[in-house]
């Protein structure tokens, strides 16, 4: 792995509701290197879509910094900040609201092309935009570039919308949940050309998704982090995630993961939570947020004292009293 | 150059787009050729049948017939004639006042929803408080004290009281659009707010703007002959509104023979607010690909 690319350090993120103060992220430490997948799961509302946009710039953080390269990006030159601007891009969770509704493909693709000067002239600026459309497997590439928007089917459209993240090389791409909107028949697909995109062209991602199964597949060579509402709960590489979950939220996340033998389904053993409801982000649980719901709840410590995360076994940092 | 070239036919790839689209709504086509049609007969019409500069007396308020086609007035000249020497000062109010209030309004509100904060407080408390004006009264009052000679200055008038209304649309149009993804994946592009406005948000709503363009240039028509009819403005040409007024005290109204030089006017305006707001339903569908049923 190569240099740290991102790095997020105690970055927190309040919003105000009605005259009340919520913590969408609360405080939260990471490292993103060159060329990593890392996905985010968790439940919604746990906050991984508001750490995404303070990765990608659209949302300052309350606290904390976030790097990008070794600078921070709130506080960045004007040719830093460019960089940065360019480097990390962001793939939309809804394809039919990503891509806009009067533009052909062609002039979608084509206008970050044009205004940054990656390309000079019609012929050549047609030829690239053909390209990437050949990169996103959509091909024959003449039959999508007069095409609108709504012409073209949701999986379609995320291509496009990954094509149009790709004009400005990207280092960095976000994916907030690029494949939920998408049917199962075509995820697959699309998370293989995300895969791709990493190998062929060593872009790191960071994938967000409310479904473990999907980041265990889609995360195998990279790491997982586990969220729970705005804190992370453990982050790993993923098959050690996956094969030795040490937090009882990522336990209980796994154990309900169906497989594909119903048997195995069948006899896999769940675990039971102690609440099945998720608690109010207004009204936060005192000490680990996840205790009223925890199913090796331990007394005193877990309602009282937050968590740190710390390293555990198996490469993994996990925030967990129990675990040690 | 070839940047010009380029555009230039660009432009024409569009307009003639565009015409393929109306050609297939009726009443949009109507609309459009209808008012293609009213807006070169009052622009070249008045070289053709110049106006009449004196009065006829054999002719007053004489019925239809052959010679007259809509009949003479109280000053025995030819109804359809002035109808077509007095289009010019609707079409220019029309177009002046709709273009300009709805410029400074896209302006204003699109600025004040991109920026937000203080700004956009200040811009929208400022238009509230013109909202509760009334509009008409303070019209007539400020085209009496001005005392308006030409129609331009009426125009621009009009536009200056209409603009902060069509803002407040236009910046809530802005506010709900801006927060959409693609926007959003704009910012990320880096491609600049111009770019961002002009490319990505007003063509979004392009139909929004032509409508509300077309409803002010109506609203415009009505006010200018509304001042007219009241005789606050001075009657320094024939057109519609002047005579529609002027019928109205020389007594048509008791006067059936001379009843087209009240309806020939008011036909008119009909018709050119019919052709405009049939346009502006057309509109819809040029400017939205997915409303297209063809092309």
């Amino acid at each position: 792995m190569g240099e740290p690319l991102i790095t997020l350090e105690h970055v927190t993120r309040t919003f105000d509701v009605k005259r009340q103060t919520i913590k969408a992220v609360d405080d939260i430490s990471l490292t993103i290197p060159e060329g990593e997948v890392l996905c985010l799961v968790g439940e919604s509302g746990c906050g991984k879509t508001t750490t995404g946009k303070m990765i990608a710039g659209l949302l300052a953080t309350s606290a904390g910094r976030i790097l990008y390269r070794g600078q921070d990006i709130a506080t960045m030159n004007r040719a830093d900040r460019r960089r940065y601007r360019l480097g990390v891009q962001m793939v939309h969770q809804d394809p039919y609201a990503s891509l806009n509704p009067v533009q052909m493909i062609y002039n979608i693709i084509a206008a970050p092309l044009q205004h940054h000067g990656f390309t000079r002239g019609e012929a050549a600026t047609r030829e690239r935009v053909r390209e990437l459309l050949t990169t996103v497997d959509l091909t024959p590439p003449d039959d999508y570039l007069e095409k609108y928007p709504h012409q073209l089917s949701g999986g379609q459209r995320q291509r496009v919308s990954v094509a149009r993240a790709l004009t400005v090389r990207p280092s960095f791409i976000i994916a907030d949940e690029a494949v939920s909107m998408v049917d199962v028949s075509i995820r697959i697909s699309l998370l293989k050309m995300f895969g791709r995109l990493k190998d062929e062209m060593g872009v790191g991602v960071l994938f967000i998704t409310h479904d473990l199964a999907l980041a265990k597949y889609f995360a195998w060579e990279g790491r997982i982090g586990v969220m729970y509402l705005g804190r992370l709960a453990e982050i790993g590489p993923a098959q050690q995630v996956v094969a030795h979950p040490q937090h009882p939220y990522t336990q209980v996340l796994l154990s309900a993961i169906p497989e594909a033998d119903p048997d195995r389904t069948r006899s896999k053993q769940r675990i039971e939570l102690r609440s099945m409801d998720v608690p109010s982000l207004l009204r936060l649980p005192s000490g680990c947020a996840f205790h009223p719901r925890c199913p090796a709840f331990a007394g005193e410590i877990c309602e009282k004292v937050v968590p740190p995360l710390k390293k555990a076994g198996w490469g993994s940092d996990v925030a967990c009293h129990l675990v040690k | 150059m070839n940047a010009l070239r380029e555009a230039l036919s660009g432009f024409w790839r569009e307009a003639a787009k565009t015409l393929k689209i109306l050609s297939h709504n009726k009443m949009g086509l109507f609309g459009f050729v209808m008012m293609i049609l009213i807006i070169l007969l009052s622009v070249l019409g008045p070289v053709i049948w110049p106006a009449e500069t004196s009065a006829n007396v054999s002719a007053i308020n004489k019925g239809v017939s052959a010679q007259h086609w809509l009949g003479t007035d109280f000053q025995g000249q030819d109804n359809l004639r002035k109808i077509i020497n007095g289009g010019k000062d609707i079409v220019t109010i029309a177009l002046v006042t709709g273009i300009l209030s709805m410029l400074i309004a896209v302006i204003v509100g699109s600025f004040s929803a991109f920026i937000g904060g203080w700004v956009d407080s200040l811009l929208m408390q400022f238009v509230d408080i013109w909202l509760t004006i009334p509009k008409f009264p303070l019209l007539a009052v400020l085209a009496t004290v001005l005392a308006l000679k030409d129609v331009v200055t009426l125009s621009v008038l009009m536009a200056l009281l209409d603009w902060p209304g069509l803002a407040r649309q236009v910046r809530s149009q802005v506010l709900s659009l801006k927060r959409l993804d693609y926007i959003e994946a704009a910012t990320m592009l880096d491609l600049g707010t111009p770019k961002i406005i002009f490319r990505e948000l007003l063509p979004n709503m392009m139909s929004f703007i032509a409508i509300s363009t077309i409803f002010e240039m109506t609203h415009a028509i009505y006010q200018q002959t509304g001042l007219v009819f009241l005789g606050i403005v001075p009657y320094s040409s024939a057109n519609w509104g002047v005579m529609i007024s002027a019928a109205e005290r020389r007594g048509v109204l008791f006067n059936p023979q001379a009843a087209w030089s009240i309806l020939g006017p008011m036909g008119a305006i009909v018709l050119f607010q019919l052709a405009l707001v049939s346009f502006a339903r057309s509109l819809d569908e040029v400017f939205n690909p997915r409303l297209r049923t063809s092309v």
